[in-house]
């Protein structure tokens, strides 16, 4: 797979029994299924989970690092999720899930909440600036920043070209960590505990960025149960810059907005609302509107793939953490200060217009009437049957050359009844005369055969 | 020459399909591969064009041609039409009621925004009979 194509959404094929359940949900059509298994289509998926959330058959898996990778590195810093904060029953303050990490064998560790508090900061000097496109989308939500690349890449120009909080976080502390223990910073690694797996894509394939800070990334539901484990409410971790709510809060829908401090901003979570509301932007819209958060989750990161809680008992949980914390961030002078020209991305984000061919104009629109007519010849019930989301995506999945009409389950049942008729015209007009009449008729059982599947 | 050309009906006073017709026409417009930055704007002119036809006119049509080198959007309607049209082309400037306007419409910026994001823009309007717009769209 080209490195451009990476992707942490994978399918398990033993455990998929091709059901329509992922093909009616994924957002970008993404998926087919073909032999009675799902395939997924590199070119469109944005790693959003949201095929992990609905297999029921757990066929769908996200590709992580294991805990052990941190050894790998001499000294491993783990860069905590805020959202890892609302996963323990029972435990509302960060200081014991804080104090466990340092337990699981990480030297160091670094909140990304901490990261968000900067990357706040620095966004709100980005708002500040003449010029930008309005309203400005935030970069946090990487499955947010791969849908506009595939499907709204008209409003790459909107995303703020800042790093997100997990990539400020990792930078600062593998720096920070580098200075005041007097080491190599290559010797030092950074892991994110992660409740989403397009954080893992966009590591492995960062946009805007030539590499990213981050050095592996752990499912915060792998890392659980030793967590569960070793947890101690009594347990405190060694002293350390901390977090604050305005940091934390953008675990919840709204709370990147808040910690911008941006009147005019909307929020939006639920990929479908999201691209709602991006088409919205599109068109020209709305008005006034300086800043968009679209959240790919339900509940934002507390609804993302790989957390453990229910994300609206999480919901909960992280407002009663919050009310045990310090309210105002605490961040050094020079960090604040430079953060706007050191958190920049340093590359153009770039459309990928997925599965788009080339072509003269007149190519393509030939194509196009192709597709309406073959989509016309189909029922248009969008069932799904076929192993193509909609009706439009099996006839250009046809015009393509990777089905065929006959996938379509109603097209497949007209032909048979017509093979069936002719058998029984055949056979009654001519009781089998002509050596041509016998040949058709072989030539109709095999191709009755040949639909048996 | 035109090598697309579909036209799109568009019912005076029906907001629950408001909309409907830029959306199809945005999809076609992606479905081809026309360059973001186009898109972009031909969006934003068919979406303010469509909505002028449901809250200001009696109905009408918005017609799409696209050739190798532009996109011509021509829209149009059976009235009632425009009375003075430099007026309705002035930022701010809207007739729109009340009603109109609590529904978040009516802003008087959808011929001036047409008109800016139009590579070619032409309006021409006759009251008691229709309005008439072209604008082009340079690939
Ligand atoms: N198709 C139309 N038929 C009649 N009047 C129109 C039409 N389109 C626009 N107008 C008039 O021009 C004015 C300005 O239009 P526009 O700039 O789109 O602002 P708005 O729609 O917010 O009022 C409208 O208020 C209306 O009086
Ligand atoms: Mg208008």
């Amino acid at each position: 797979m080209p490195a451009t194509y990476y992707h942490s959404v994978r399918l398990d094929k033993e455990k998929c029994v091709g059901c329509t359940t992922c093909l009616k949900r994924c957002p970008t059509e993404a998926i087919r299924i073909r032999n009675n298994r799902a395939s997924i289509i590199h070119e469109r998926c944005i790693d959003c989970g949201e095929c992990i959330k609905v297999c029921a058959s757990h066929a769908k898996v996200a590709v992580t690092d294991p805990l052990d990778a941190i050894k790998r590195f001499r000294y491993a810093i783990a860069l905590p999720a805020p959202t890892l904060y609302a996963q323990f029953q029972g435990v509302h303050r960060p200081e014991p899930i804080i104090a466990t990490l340092f337990k699981l064998g990480f030297d160091d560790v670094f909140e990304v909440a901490r990261g968000a508090e900067i990357v706040s900061h620095a966004i709100r000097q980005a708002l500040e600036e003449p010029d930008r496109p309005r309203p400005l989308i935030s970069s946090a939500c990487p499955a947010i920043v791969r849908l506009i690349q595939v499907c709204f890449p008209s409003l790459i120009e909107h995303i703020v070209d800042l790093v997100s909080p997990m990539e400020a976080a990792a930078k600062i502390a593998k720096e920070e960590f580098a200075q005041r223990h007097g080491v190599d910073i290559a010797e030092v690694g950074a892991f994110f505990l992660t409740p989403c797996p397009a954080k893992r894509t966009a590591v492995r394939a960062p946009i805007g960025q030539e590499k990213s800070y981050v050095d592996g990334v752990i499912a915060i539901k792998d890392i659980y149960p030793a967590m569960r484990a070793l947890m101690d409410q009594g347990c405190t971790p060694p002293e350390m810059d901390r977090a604050s709510t305005v940091g934390i809060k953008w675990a919840v829908p709204g709370g990147e907005a808040e910690a911008v401090g941006i009147k005019s901003a909307l929020c939006v979570d639920g990929i479908d609302n999201v691209m709602n509301v991006l088409g919205a932007i599109e068109d020209a819209r709305f008005r006034d509107l300086a800043y968009f958060e679209g959240l790919a989750c339900v509940n934002g990161c507390l609804g993302g793939p790989l957390t453990v809680e229910n994300s609206f008992v999480a919901k909960n949980r992280l407002r009663s953490v919050m009310n045990r914390t310090e309210q105002k961030t605490v961040v050094r002078r020079d960090v604040f200060d430079t953060a706007y020209q050191t958190l920049r991305l340093t590359r153009e984000i770039e459309p990928k217009d997925g599965l788009q061919r080339g072509g003269t104009m007149r190519e393509r629109i030939e194509r196009a009437e192709r597709i309406d007519r073959l989509t016309a010849s189909l029922p248009g019930f969008n069932c799904g049957s076929c192993g193509s989301p909609t009706c439009l995506a099996l006839a250009e999945d046809i015009e393509r050359g990777s089905a065929t009409e006959l996938n379509c389950i109603f097209r497949l049942n007209d032909r048979i009844a017509a093979l069936a008729a002719e058998m029984v015209t055949l056979r009654e007009s001519t009781r089998f005369n002509t050596l041509k009449d016998t040949a058709r008729l072989r030539e109709m059982r095999e191709e009755l055969s040949r639909y048996d599947d | 020459m035109e090598m697309l050309k579909e036209s799109y009906p568009v019912a005076a006073n029906d907001m629950t399909c408001a909309g409907d017709v830029a959306a199809k026409i945005k999809r076609r417009i992606k479905q081809l591969g026309v360059p973001a930055g186009v898109v972009r704007r031909v969006s934003v002119c068919t979406y303010e064009a469509e909505i002028n036809l449901v809250i200001h006119s009696c109905g009408g049509r918005i017609d799409l041609e696209i050739t190798e080198e532009h996109i011509l959007v021509h829209v149009c309607d059976t009235g009632p039409g425009i009375r003075d049209i430099d007026k309705a082309m002035t930022e701010g400037w809207s007739t729109a009621s009340s009603a109109v306007r609590a529904m978040g419409f009516g802003a008087g910026m959808g011929l001036p925004n047409m008109k800016r994001n139009a590579d070619e823009f032409a309006i021409t309007s006759e009251v008691g009979v229709g309005t008439d717009i072209t604008m082009i769209f340079h690939i």
